[in-house]
């Protein structure tokens, strides 16, 4: 097989005509090395995405979400690799950055050695070079990286491109981690996929006729659709106007099992009205197939040693509801609840003193992580969350049994060490 | 029997199919230091892809999977080439940097598990 490093050495044959991109004279001098070593590769990234995809030209991002911050994920090969841009890449747009594998600031508070987090230091301090934003959280649209109506954007971090794309009708691609960085490097991304009217269009119909009400039904829904979708995206009739706690669940759960990254709901996304229920494939979600969901998502063990709520991360009105259920209360000897939220959220629910009661149950604030990115595999047996994405990675990931259910169901099973 | 697409990757491998007929999520769905498939919702699950030439139709779930099938070739456990119906960004970003040969648009029902696969550059020859 060849080895990686051949990608980076001057001998990286570009995939040239297959489409037909072309390039300004400032985009070919930063391609043959104008902008530096980094601006060189990123620009080669680009240009590959474009000419697969068939683009023809680079248009100008707003922002970027830079996903891949955990060193659990990067491993040693993944640190090289961003060590190696940074040494002369600087972002040229706003870009913040997904969580990285432990809380920045207190990471022995969740169990994380000195040695991982010497590593994971390494990572966000080569992306603070870089000139990102070290935000370390998926909801980057509640803490001040909001795109507006029909911005182009470059966004990995799959739960956020759902949403930009779908809640806010921003327009990005599902972009890897690599190729967020490439984009924010050079400003701009290849215009193709997502980012072109024509492609945003839905192209199956669903059905729902099933009440959709909790934070975990949505996520149980999302579940459904994701493994019907078979990649396309939905018109989707029947649900109710809702929170964005709600739908920020829902997108992560639909493209964690196999959605696309845009979906459009009737008279709740802004982008629906401009369509009709596409004709040809259409899929009912009835009460048995949300059943079915939780049945998926519901593993046989009773006994829970760990709670893990805000997946994506929880936005100011979820702790707050945590926090109101947890008051007075103590979790369970033996059993660990983790809240995930970003640093400026936390800020906030200290003020507020949410912090406090969800500590003074004996509950964690995991701020800057999740049990999706911190190396926890093994740590835990079963698990209890809110989000079916959770279940995904916990069991993959992390090799936890796990059960799914609402804020009152997940807190009571952290309080008593049951689920019922 | 050859079968045409598009490429993502350019290059050449032979070697033994293993396919999926579900959509792969990289990171959590695949171990980055074995190549064993560790999602129960895949058809292929507790299968290795390492040193196969990997067949499924397309990419799914988290946007990190590119550093995953990264550390994959680093650790010598990677696939010996990729072959999709539809290509998205995340596996082509994995492709490019790890330098996998990958090639898409194509109709993945023709190839069986056990096969003997070749792929080079676009084309995609089932031997036996």
């Amino acid at each position: 097989m060849q080895q990686a490093e051949h990608f980076y050495s001057s001998s990286y044959i570009l995939n040239k005509g297959v489409g037909k991109l072309i390039l300004t004279e400032d985009e070919q001098a930063i391609l043959d090395g104008s902008g530096g070593n980094a601006a060189a590769k990123s620009m080669k990234i680009l240009v590959a995405l474009g000419e697969i995809y068939g683009a023809e030209k680079l248009i100008p991002i707003s922002s970027v979400q830079i996903a891949g911050v955990s060193y659990d994920n990067l491993g040693d090969a993944g640190l090289d690799y961003l060590a190696e841009l940074a040494r002369d890449g600087v972002v040229r747009v706003l870009t913040t950055l997904n969580p990285a594998g432990m809380d920045m600031r207190d990471w022995r508070k969740l169990g994380i050695s000195d040695e991982f987090a010497l590593k994971q230091k390494k990572v966000v301090e080569a992306f603070a070079k870089m000139g990102v934003i070290t935000t370390c959280t998926c909801t980057p649209y509640l803490i001040g990286n909001l795109p507006a109506f029909g911005d182009h954007i470059a966004w990995s971090e799959s739960s956020a491109v759902t949403f930009a794309n779908s809640v806010l009708g921003a327009r990005s691609n599902r972009e890897g981690g690599p190729s967020a960085i490439a984009a924010a490097m050079i400003g701009k991304t290849p215009a193709y996929g997502l980012h072109l009217d024509e492609n945003r269009k839905p192209t199956f119909t669903v059905k729902v006729k099933t009440k959709v009400e909790s934070l975990s039904d949505w996520g149980a829904l999302g579940y459904a659709l994701g493994n019907a979708s078979e990649g396309k995206i939905p018109y989707i009739m029947g649900l109710p106007h809702t929170s964005v706690d709600n739908l920020k669940s829902f997108g992560a759960s639909v493209i964690t099992y196999g959605g696309s990254p845009l979906y459009h709901i009737q008279g709740v996304t802004p982008e629906a009205s401009e369509y009709k229920a596409p004709e040809g494939k259409t899929v009912d979600i009835t009460d048995d197939e949300m059943k079915k969901a939780y049945k998926a998502l519901n593993d046989d063990a009773a006994d829970v040693d760990f709670v893990s709520l805000g997946c994506p991360h929880a936005s100011i009105q979820e702790i707050a509801e945590i926090a109101g259920f947890l008051k007075g209360k103590k979790v369970k000897d033996g059993v660990e609840l983790w809240v995930a939220t970003a640093r400026p959220t936390k800020a906030i629910a200290d003020e507020q003193g949410y912090i406090k009661i969800i500590e003074d149950a004996g509950g964690k604030v995991a701020t800057d992580t999740c049990m999706v990115v911190a190396p926890i595999k093994g740590r835990f047996k079963v698990m209890a969350t809110t989000s079916a994405k959770a279940c995904f990675y916990a069991r993959g990931k992390n090799k936890n049994q796990v059960h799914i259910g609402d804020f009152e169901k997940c807190l009571n099973a952290a309080v008593s060490g049951r689920w019922n | 029997m050859e079968l045409t697409g598009r490429v993502i990757n350019n290059g050449s491998a032979e070697g033994t199919a293993l396919v999926s007929s579900k959509p792969i999520s990289f990171y959590g769905g695949v171990d980055p230091d074995t190549g064993v498939i560790t999602d129960k919702d895949s058809d292929i699950d507790g299968q290795s892809i390492s040193g196969k030439i990997l067949v499924f139709p397309y990419g799914k779930g988290s946007t990190v999977a590119p550093y995953t099938i990264y550390r994959l070739a680093k650790n010598k456990k990677a696939p010996l080439a990729m072959v999709n119906r539809e290509c998205e960004t995340i596996v082509a970003v994995g492709a490019i940097i790890a330098d996998i040969p990958c090639v898409d648009k194509i109709d993945i029902s023709q190839i069986k598990t056990g096969e003997q696969v070749r792929v080079d550059g676009n084309r995609v020859e089932v031997l036996k």
